[in-house]
């Protein structure tokens, strides 16, 4: 008996959508390599004190974007233009570009 | 309701034989619809990936990290400051630490050396990131010189290698004896590159940080938090560099999509008009449609998305490592344990089925309300 094409492409949707359901599956429940992985990694973090993912290597702001210091993007004069390709796809840290509070009055030491 | 359920399963056989007669064309769309699933769900499926590894393996770094600061630019740390800390009440522990670059023009690529503990690294020997040792072809028991920064050769034993499972924090890491890092790097004796500190109350980070700032003026402490958060703006801000650089083949779907959904061809009217003609009522038109939109979007977010889940998890994301590799000579081989953020499931869901239905349904419900003779005959 030939299958109506109505049912055929809905059992195709819902074989589509019990797979979705699945990969859910699957990203809630790591494999065991995946969890020695993971370990692996947060162990040697930890025993090292590490701060960053070494994915750019090209300058120092860039290797370890949360050490950057307030001065990172004009590293080579004042007013230097961040020159790295990475610079394109890696923002500057939020603790560098958040506007600082409004402190008058408050200091200590005078402004 | 069975009778329902058997009315809607002719509307979509019908629906299904009306996409048939413009095979091609249906066919050619739905390939660049699930093309575009594809794209959106790989850029956000890594991002995410990424976001929430930075942010399982960063809650191990240190709490505080305490830096000096000379006219604006990172200095090194003079002997006096680890026991000024060591008198702020709530640091349980404070260890200077020593690490600094190195370029090896060799392979022009930077590395991260750093000292370790006599116990842990013996001198003369260096523990190095599995990254490094593919470029540069090592492995434990060889010997490799370095030139220093002062000119003079230094040479050492691979004593190990990191674990590759941890590439993705260790591509470039040298791991050397503190007396070997001072030499190399002529550093003076009783400075440190910055401090690490561990805070006995997590509670009193932010108060314990503003001491320190008070205590040593020129310094800038660090908390674990920004690091965070420097991690999960970095990914939203590479998440949305890609799809800005994606806005182009977006916006080109919309105009295919719109065309294709919102200008109704001769031969679509003709249909209508007859439909129209031989008793079908305006309501059965559009759920035709309705099925329509839903069929050919559905099928392209399930075939977009479990592609792109597939080729991020299993396949390595191999058609966006280019654009994050970058120059980078040595870049870290890792797999991403695969995380799915429901909001962004959704999100994509929402935004390739709704509209396209929506476009499906405007010029059919206009069509579908005019007398059929004058649809038929314009």
């Amino acid at each position: 008996m030939k299958l109506r094409s109505s049912l055929l492409v809905l059992s195709l949707l819902g074989l589509g959508l019990a797979l979705l359901g699945l990969l859910w599956l699957d990203a809630s429940h790591p494999t065991d390599a995946a969890r020695q992985q993971r370990s692996a990694r947060q162990k040697l973090a930890e025993r090292l004190g590490l701060t960053d993912l070494s994915l750019f290597m090209e300058a120092r702001y860039t290797r370890h974007p949360s050490q950057a210091d307030l001065h990172a993007a004009l590293q080579d004069h004042p007013a230097a233009f961040e020159h790295f390709p990475s610079g394109a796809l890696l923002p500057p840290p939020a603790v560098l570009t958040e506007s600082h509070a409004y402190l008058a009055g408050k200091t200590t030491s005078p402004d | 309701m069975r009778i329902w359920l058997e009315k809607q399963l002719h509307l979509i056989d019908f629906t299904l034989a009306s996409l048939a007669r413009r095979k091609s064309k249906n066919i050619g769309l739905l390939a660049v619809y699930a093309l575009l699933v594809f794209a959106l769900a790989s850029v956000g499926l890594f991002a995410n990936a990424l976001r929430s590894e930075a942010s399982f393996v960063l809650a191990s770094s240190p709490e505080v990290i305490l830096q000096r600061l000379v006219a604006g630019r990172h200095d090194l740390i003079p002997p006096g400051y680890l026991e000024k800390i060591g008198r702020i009440r709530g640091v349980q522990k404070q260890e200077g630490r020593l690490w600094g670059y190195y370029y090896d023009a060799v392979v022009k690529a930077n590395y991260t050396f750093m000292a370790r503990p006599a116990e842990e690294i013996a001198p003369g020997s260096i523990a190095i990131g599995a990254t490094l040792a593919r470029l540069r072809g090592l492995a434990p028991g060889n010997v490799i010189s370095f030139r220093a920064y002062g000119g003079k050769l230094f040479t050492f034993r691979i004593a190990s290698l990191l674990s590759p499972d941890a590439e993705l924090l260790s591509a470039d890491l040298v791991l050397l004896a503190e007396a070997d890092f001072r030499a190399f790097f002529d550093y003076p004796a009783g400075h440190y590159t910055d401090i690490a500190l561990s805070v006995a109350n997590p509670q009193e980070v932010r108060n314990i940080a503003g001491k320190l700032s008070q205590a040593l003026p020129d310094s800038r402490p660090i908390l674990r938090e920004e690091v965070l958060r420097t991690y999960q703006s970095m990914f939203d801000w590479r998440e949305g560099i890609m799809l800005t650089i994606l806005a182009g083949a977006i916006f080109a779907f919309i105009i295919l999509a719109w065309e294709k959904a919102a200008g109704l061809s001769a031969e679509e009217r003709k249909e209508i008009g007859i439909l129209k003609a031989i008793g079908w009522e305006t309501g059965d038109v559009i759920r035709m449609k309705l099925w329509e939109g839903l069929l050919v979007s559905l099928a392209a977010f399930l075939i977009g998305f479990i592609a792109a889940y597939i080729h991020v998890f299993y396949c390595g994301a191999s058609l966006l490592e280019p654009v994050l590799k970058g120059w980078s000579v040595l870049y870290p081989r890792f797999t991403l344990i695969p995380a799915v953020d429901g909001m962004q499931v959704a999100s994509l869901a929402f935004f390739t089925i709704f509209p396209y239905c929506a476009a499906v349904l405007v010029p059919i419900w206009r069509a579908a309300i005019t007398d059929p003779d004058s649809v038929m005959r314009a």
